[in-house]
């Protein structure tokens, strides 16, 4: 089995980390017509998404059959089958993936919900490390109004409410997401993890991105036959 | 070889001794049991993917149903523990740190007994007579041996066997000639059983990491904070 690091495809892998709220998916979104315009191969991979898992995962949400450690292995299966399927074939192929959301999702989440660091760390050993991660900050207060605001009401797990930190869900996923973007916080140097400021306009971030993604591509037109 | 049937006969007879008894079993959560299920229906599970699903499921029932019932003096029989999934990859070419790191909160069982044939032959008359045919996982046919059904299926648990034989050595299974008749089988397991159970004083501190009975490693780190559905996890 090759290893987080190890791995040595042709193809690229970028991908966006950030609290909910902090405008990632916008950007990837954004990046991937880019992409597509100039012509490079793209595929796109969602966090729990796999039609393998997806349905367990949303019957355990919804009848709050998850503990810590399960609810990290059950996403972990899903990120499996993602990166089985989804990830590694098309960068064997010398294609372009995207993915919204990473491992660094789910260290975060899983930490802060109490799972051994390390032990995190082991369970996605298997994944391949991204040519670029970007981690979308945005202030904490920015990232949960877009939330809240937008949303008729929390989810059970999402809030963290099986923490037990607040019976009020709104409180409950504040205290959440604080300790979430802690936990990001840590792992820029711990994973070498490119930071945009979320705060400013779309249009910057995306310049921005797209000036950092640039060096990995290989330019369609001088290709050589 | 047998498991099903001797589970329920030593529950019978634990049960007729006044103990308490738990029987759990491999794909059997209530979180993960369905879903794996349904994801073999398909063939196209791969190789981390089912790894990482039967750990959700044996983390599920190790934190909702046998350590409560360790907690409450049941005697918890399991039908395949972590070492049948350990194997399963190990003949999928999964490296063995990875699932040991993965499963490195599981109990260390008070015992472990390996039913154990001598060749995939038995395996297949056992097959024939149940009529429900060759399985594509229990014949590794994700694993492009070659040939059909039954080549793959012999060819898969010979590799199987091998690596079962090379574990108990490693992690010191009670091994039983399964070949034999059931009363004789039943009789072994009814004696180490009760060596185990008649004398043991139920204790609250049962939970430590694995390790492999030869290799005295000390856990690198602290096994994961089991949240106790009821508990609440500190801050």
């Amino acid at each position: 089995m090759i290893s987080y690091g190890q791995h040595q495809f042709p193809g690229k892998l970028f991908v966006v980390e950030g609290t909910d709220g902090s405008g990632k998916s916008t950007q990837l979104a954004l990046l991937h017509q880019w992409l597509k315009a100039e012509g490079y191969p793209v595929f796109f991979s969602e966090w729990n998404s796999s039609p393998l898992v997806k349905d367990t995962t949303k019957r355990a949400k919804k009848r709050h059959l998850f503990t810590p450690a399960t609810f990290s292995l059950l996403h972990a299966t899903d990120f499996a089958d993602r990166t089985e399927r989804d990830i590694i074939p098309p960068l064997k192929a010398g294609a372009i993936v995207l993915a919204d959301r990473y491992i660094y999702t789910a260290y975060a989440r899983d930490v802060v919900r109490g799972c051994d660091r390390g032990w995190v760390r082991d369970v996605y050993s298997f994944a391949v490390k991204p040519t670029v991660a970007f981690f979308f900050r945005a202030p904490l207060d920015v990232a949960i109004d877009r939330i809240v605001s937008g949303r008729p009401s929390l989810k059970h797990y999402e809030a963290g409410m099986d923490l037990g930190w607040s019976d009020d869900p709104e409180e409950s996923f504040k205290i959440f997401q604080g300790r979430i973007l802690e936990e990001y916080d840590r792992m820029v140097s711990e994973f070498g993890l490119t930071v945009i400021d979320a705060s400013r306009s779309i249009e910057r971030q995306q310049r921005e991105m797209r000036m950092l993604i640039s060096p990995h591509l290989k330019r369609r037109r001088s290709r050589s036959h | 070889m047998g498991r099903s049937t001797h589970i329920a006969l030593l529950r019978t007879w634990l049960e007729s001794r006044g103990h308490a008894v738990l029987d759990t079993g491999m794909t059997r959560s209530v979180l993960a049991g369905r879903g794996i299920k349904e994801a073999k229906t398909g063939h196209t599970l791969g190789r981390l993917t089912m790894q990482l699903f039967y750990a959700t499921d044996f983390i599920d029932r190790l934190e909702n149903e046998m350590l409560p019932a360790l907690r409450s003096g049941f005697v918890v029989l399991t039908d395949r523990y972590i070492f049948s999934a350990m194997a399963r990859a190990e003949v999928r070419g999964i490296d063995s740190g990875w699932i040991r790191s993965i499963y490195s909160m599981a109990l260390v069982p008070d015992a472990v007994f390996y039913l154990r044939i001598s060749s995939p032959q038995q395996l297949v008359e056992r097959v024939l007579t149940s009529g429900r045919g060759f399985d594509y996982w229990e014949s590794g046919m994700d694993l492009s041996l070659g040939g059909d059904f039954y080549d793959s299926f012999i060819e898969y648990q010979t590799r199987m066997l091998k690596v079962f034989d090379r574990m108990s050595g490693e992690y010191g299974f009670h091994v039983l000639n399964a070949s034999r008749s059931v009363r004789s089988v039943a009789a072994d397991l009814r004696r180490a059983v009760m060596k185990i159970v008649d004398d043991r004083a139920v204790s609250e501190d049962n939970v430590s990491p694995l390790q492999p009975l030869r290799e005295k490693t000390p856990p690198s780190k602290t096994p994961v904070n089991l949240v106790d559905r009821n508990k609440k996890v500190l801050p």
